[in-house]
């Protein structure tokens, strides 16, 4: 994952042409359209609507992009993916992006759960 | 050493160079396009084109969202949060791009509520909080990014957040190729597709410049083998007299891309008759705007907005660059007055735009890729 220590995350890198792996961990009942997925260790809640036609369940691997997730993939595509972001440098600027969904009085909600 | 380290398979890598070495025909000079930023930032980070042979060059084309909004559109933008009622949010990509005067974070530290936002929908959020302010979003992005802004748009409606507006500026990747593929001094041999953009519009958008424009085209994952495949299958489509639209990011893009996105996206957006792109100038039906359904939360129908042409800088040469006719370090500002921490021209901004990539890897050409080159 940290392939590149020595490099910062560029400046201004372009978060919106990342697709990040994540696992549903969580499907909301009152809501089918919001899941909270987890990405290395971290989970934060993503819109499920793009998936209407195909929807995934928990445990399914989803790319997420600006925190919609955009298709299903398989477990061993999802790990591929990740490397691919090490392998960009993205892998930080990944982590920045689902650490940063969210706003800051979620944040509080998620740190007093 | 440490690029090499990190390829999946090395072996694999040195044996699809040799093939590109053994396919690519010494009397020809190939000049391939890939459409995408993220391409585009992959090929410098791993020095790709050091494992090419010299007579296949890549050119890099308009994908980078950021590099190709027009400077009036920012100023546009920040004109409206120029009312302190309003709070600005975009993406953390959008916040160092320079408007006439200045960037939206140096108009944050002169006091405008300048939010980063990772998702359109946590801008929603924002105003859901903040009732009695109006939360202005910039959005930003070709196909990939437009769906969920769409999406985004309609929870608003839905859940009738009225203090909620997008100010539009997504286009669509196909126009541009078009605008490339008419420009009088582009000559190109084929395209390595974009592969984010196509999770969404799939690969049939792509067979017009196959079938119509006899250019073949292969959608390309971002790791070094996946674009070195495509080049593969580029040079035996080239080599065959052949022009078909292939998928090589086949583990990620469906042919048919993603219908609900797109029906997202048509529920919510109309074309423009035209819309400005930097360096490549007006392009019919080219981007999105929001239809009179959604009128309500059109940032461009609530706000008036100077709607300002902004030339860019004379002595940059950003249009040059981006179109591939000059290569970056050729422009007379690059490197000088114009740097990823001083950006004048937007391709130097995004990490994805070729100057900015050229800057931050091709001088690093110790890259171990180059023994592997030489070495196979």
């Amino acid at each position: 994952m940290n392939a590149d220590e020595d490099d910062e995350v560029l400046p201004g890198g372009c978060h919106m042409c990342l697709a990040i792996p994540g696992k549903i961990v969580e499907i909301f009942p009152d809501n089918v359209n919001a899941a909270l997925i987890e990405v290395a260790g971290v989970r934060r809640r993503v819109d499920l609507g793009l998936l209407e036609d195909d929807r995934p369940v928990i445990g399914d691997w989803v790319l997420i992009h600006v925190g919609f997730a955009m298709s299903k993939i398989c477990e061993q595509d999802a790990l591929d993916q990740m490397h691919t972001l090490a392998m960009l440098g993205e892998a930080d600027a990944a982590m920045q992006e689902i650490r940063g969904y969210g706003t800051e009085e979620e944040d509080k909600n998620y740190q007093s759960n | 050493m440490r690029y090499v380290d990190e390829f999946r398979d090395p072996e694999l890598i040195n044996k699809t160079a040799a093939e590109i070495r053994r396919l690519a025909d010494p009397r020809r000079h190939y000049r391939l396009m890939e459409v995408c930023g993220g391409h585009t930032h992959a090929i410098y980070r791993f020095g790709l084109k050091d494992v090419l042979p010299e007579n296949i060059d890549l050119i890099h084309g308009p994908g980078c969202p950021v590099c190709v909004l027009p400077m009036g559109r920012i100023d546009d933008g920040l004109s409206m949060a120029s009312d302190s009622n309003v709070i600005f949010t975009a993406f953390g990509d959008m916040m160092r791009v320079p408007g006439r005067q200045g960037s939206p974070l140096e108009h944050k530290a002169r006091g405008m509520d300048v939010r980063i936002v990772y998702s359109p929908a946590d801008a929603l959020k924002i105003a859901k909080a903040n009732p009695d302010r109006h939360v202005m979003f910039f959005a930003i992005g070709f196909e990939t990014t437009a769906p969920s802004t769409a999406l985004t748009l309609m929870r608003a409606k839905e859940q009738g957040i009225r203090n909620f507006s997008v100010f539009c500026n997504h286009v669509t990747i196909i126009p541009a190729i078009r605008a490339i593929l008419d420009s009088p001094d582009m000559r190109l041999d084929g395209f390595i597709g974009p592969g984010h953009v196509s999770t969404v519009i799939g690969c049939r958008p792509y067979e017009w410049i196959a079938k119509n424009e006899w250019k073949p085209i292969v959608v390309s994952g971002f790791e070094p083998l996946d674009i070195l495949q495509s080049i593969v299958m580029l040079l035996r489509q080239l080599q065959k007299g052949e022009s078909i639209v292939e998928n090589q990011y086949k583990r990620v893009v469906p042919w048919e891309g993603n219908h609900a996105a797109l029906r997202a996206m048509t529920q919510v957006f109309e074309l423009r008759p035209y819309f400005e792109w930097r360096g490549l100038g007006f392009i019919s039906q080219s981007a999105l705007r929001i239809n009179q359904a959604y009128a309500e939360w059109d940032a461009e129908v609530r706000f008036q907005i100077p709607g300002l042409r902004v030339t860019d800088p004379k002595a940059a040469q950003c249009g040059e660059v981006l179109k591939g006719v000059l290569k970056p370090a050729q422009c007379k500002l690059f490197g000088k007055e114009c740097t990823p921490e001083y950006p004048i021209g937007a391709l130097m901004v995004s990490s994805e735009g070729s100057c900015a990539a050229f800057y931050n890897y091709e001088h690093r050409k110790t890259s171990a890729l180059i023994s592997l080159g030489t070495t196979a």
